[in-house]
């Protein structure tokens, strides 16, 4: 085998190369250095996706060292009617990126051990698989039964079909089908040519993480432009993602309380995190923080006001926060119903690829803002919180850690507000041709990697979004093994996965 | 039970007291107003990256408008939007703000059907059916039952089955993967089989028009008896707008 520097270009979170710095493989070579990879700790697959190539197809491989901080870009071309060996085969982590890959054209899996289809898209051709005749897996036994829900669910929420197999109470199996929130995103984004056209776009791949999606985009964009944001542009984006962690996680909270019937925590949390969201919309205009990122530029910049009014917020905020979270924690009702349920080892997280909350709650280490740190994060040197349980009470305290965590980090950034510099305007920029960008940001859901081909003419040929819940739909498929059925609705609020960012 | 006694003490009382007087401050984007000085409308048009705006004169289609506000900041004299909020109506025309105009929008009363206040005048349940969208307006929809904005106590209110319903509310563009569950569940519903389109995706498809994955057709087949704009739209558009769809004051 080759030595990793000619298997692989060794790149930075939002750095671009040409297209022709990245090695091609042989197919063969590409699978097995990348499921090798997978299989240690420190690396995991960020995205796999495969681009046109010359009327064939182009597979990349993006895989995240977390000890040193870099991405290991390889690739490879497999010839014309070749059926691919599966890396999921070899390692379970890459199987929703070959399950995605095999619903394009001209790719074909020989052994992947789950080849169900994924998002449903329309083929060019026309074909298309119908949601109605997903194969699932079935167990027979007279002391069986199956239960369906959705794709419609009880709550007020995106649609999706579980199907459980359950003995009594019990749950042997969960198979999740998803694909009714397939949008066509990224085909758009390539087809729509504004910039702005696709920062909208960017803004909704999911709609409760927009902070997340348009900062991914903004550095994939600017990298492309080759222009380098403004340290308050940077500051700024930090924010917003630092305030939508808190928020979310808050309601995450009061959903949680819920679903152990424990009112006051339902009430409570939900109401805590209105002054989050309404903060932002008095920064930004809008609740969720939308039409305030842009490449290159920042539409509301953060003033000495602003801070005022955002440590006033976070006194209040905080005072009230900290005591219910006590309150929550401490209530035997409802430690009881939070420890060892939907639990998930450490082991099993590695082998499925997880990151994020699922993945930190089992105590692996992958966390963007520290391993490969963005924006303002490169001067907070932020420090993961990980906790070894791995079951919802882990999930759960994650989360209120982590709205502490994000406090503390908001108030230190408070008080020093970098100087508001050049915006700049990248629209109707042009940008580097015939090359490759990859950006990786730390949603509040976990690791969101964006990645970007243009073409000869220095137009973006292939736009790929993923959501970190494309990694851990599986995680709670797998986590609701064992348990009670009456249980899923808690396990699954302490996921709270995304459709549309799924589907896109 | 000290700790759950403090907690209360704390929390006092949450609720918004008067949610069809409450005002929101700027910077929200809500209804917009287009003065009638000149500009080169064409490049105020260029700019919309939805193709809300329109021509000779100047009109922004609230329908299609995602609210980012790109053109009021390119033209901050001609197009400036306002913080009001109650920007819902019953017919897809008033949806369209013309230049000059400065007047309220509102649900046109002689044009909402008899049953529905007939059979909802102080109690709605609706069902909601989220067709591709982006979990935005699912969020603020299930934002305007918390403790503070607590439409329930209007008799307003979502239920886990489209039987037990009076109508639903769509939102998102509606993929081709989920068009069939959205007939399915309309057709569960009893009468009156209310239809509300809630967000600017589910009113005319925003960003997501132009893809093959996606399906308008249910949306071009039946009568929406409100739409409810924004990107999101905010709990307050959404309960005075369904408020202004049931009663009369």
């Amino acid at each position: 085998m080759k030595n990793r520097k000619q298997s692989a270009a060794e790149i930075k979170n939002g750095e671009t190369i040409p297209l022709s710095a990245v090695p091609v493989l042989r197919y063969g070579e590409f699978a097995e250095m990348n499921s090798s990879l997978a299989s240690g700790e420190g690396f995991h697959c960020s995205h796999m996706f495969a681009a046109e190539h010359e009327k064939g197809q182009r597979i990349f491989c993006i895989m995240a060292d977390d000890t040193n901080g870099t991405l290991l870009v390889s690739s490879a071309v497999p010839g014309r009617g070749e059926v691919l060996k599966s890396l999921t085969a070899m390692h379970p982590s890459f199987h929703p990126f070959e399950r995605a890959m095999a619903e394009t054209p001209g790719i074909k899996y020989a052994d992947h051990p789950w080849p169900k289809p994924l998002r449903y898209p329309e083929s060019p051709t026309g074909e298309k698989h119908r949601m109605e005749d997903y194969p699932f897996f079935q167990i027979k036994g007279e002391d069986l039964h199956e239960v369906g829900v959705g794709p419609i669910h009880a709550g007020v929420i995106e649609p999706g079909h579980f199907r459980f197999i359950c003995n009594g109470e019990k749950v042997l199996h969960l198979e999740i089908q998803l694909g009714y929130q397939h949008r066509g995103a990224e085909e758009l984004l390539v087809s729509k040519k504004g910039m702005m056209e696709k920062v909208m776009l960017a803004e909704s791949a999911a709609g409760d993480t927009t902070a997340g999606n348009a900062s991914a985009f903004a550095l994939v964009y600017e990298s492309l432009a080759g222009a380098k944001p403004d340290s308050h542009v940077s500051y700024c984006r930090t924010l917003a993602l630092e305030l939508e962690r808190m928020a979310i996680h808050t309601g995450d909270l009061a959903a949680l309380s819920g679903d152990v019937a424990y009112q006051l925590g339902n009430a409570v949390f939900g109401r805590l995190r209105t002054p989050i969201i309404n903060y932002t919309q008095s920064w930004s205009g809008n609740r969720l923080g939308r039409g305030q990122i842009r490449p290159g530029r920042v539409n509301f910049p953060f003033t000495e006001k602003l801070a005022l009014s955002l440590e006033k917020m976070l006194a209040e905020y905080s005072r009230d926060y900290i005591e219910m979270a006590d309150t929550l924690f401490h209530m035997p009702g409802v430690q009881a119903r939070f420890h060892k349920t939907g639990r998930l080892t450490k082991d099993d997280a590695l082998s499925m690829g997880l990151v994020g909350m699922p993945a930190r709650s089992t105590g692996i280490r992958r966390d963007i803002r520290a391993t490969h740190p963005h924006d303002h994060y490169t001067l907070v040197r932020h420090e993961p919180v990980l906790l070894p349980w791995g079951d919802v009470q882990a999930r759960a305290q994650l989360r209120d850690l982590e709205i502490r965590q994000s406090m503390e980090m908001v108030s230190g950034m408070i008080k020093n507000i970098p100087p508001q510099g050049r915006q700049a305007d990248l629209d109707g920029k042009k940008l580097k041709s015939s090359s490759l960008c990859v950006s990786l940001v730390e949603g509040w859901r976990g690791e969101i990697c964006h990645a970007a081909i243009t073409d000869r003419k220095g137009e973006i040929s292939c736009y790929r979004i993923k959501d970190p819940s494309m990694h851990n739909w599986f995680g709670l498929a797998m986590a609701l093994r064992g348990q009670e059925i009456s249980d899923f609705p808690l396990c699954n609020k302490s996921f709270n996965l995304s459709y549309c960012g799924h589907d896109l | 039970m000290f700790r759950t006694l403090s907690v209360f003490f704390h929390n006092g009382r949450q609720f918004i007291p008067s949610i069809r007087s409450a005002e929101l401050r700027e910077p929200f984007r809500g209804r917009p107003v287009i003065t009638t000085i000149r500009i080169d409308e064409k490049k105020a048009a260029a700019l919309c990256p939805v193709k809300a705006i329109g021509t000779a004169p100047l009109s922004i289609d609230m329908g299609r408008c995602l609210f980012c506000g790109e053109c009021a900041r390119a033209f901050p004299e001609k197009i400036i939007f306002t913080a009001d909020h109650k920007i819902s109506a019953n017919k897809r025309e008033d949806l369209v703000i013309h230049a000059g105009n400065d007047l309220p929008v509102h649900v046109d009363r002689y044009a909402v059907r008899k049953e529905i206040r007939s059979v909802c005048g102080r109690s709605m349940k609706l069902r909601q059916v989220s067709a591709a969208g982006d979990n935005s307006t699912e969020w603020e929809l299930g934002a305007s039952g918390n403790v503070q904005f607590d439409m329930g106590r209007f008799g307003i209110e979502f239920v886990a089955s489209p039987r037990h319903a009076d109508g639903i509310v769509i939102t998102g563009p509606v993929s081709v993967n989920m068009a069939r569950a959205l007939q399915i569940c309309h057709d569960s519903t009893p009468s009156p089989q209310i239809i509300i389109l809630a967000g600017t995706d589910a009113i005319s498809g925003g960003i997501w028009n132009g893809s093959s994955a996606i399906d308008r057709s249910f949306i071009d087949r039946h009568k929406v008896d409100l739409y409810i704009p924004g990107n999101p739209p905010h709990p307050l558009t959404i309960i005075n707008g369904i408020l202004d769809l049931m009663t009369w004051d």
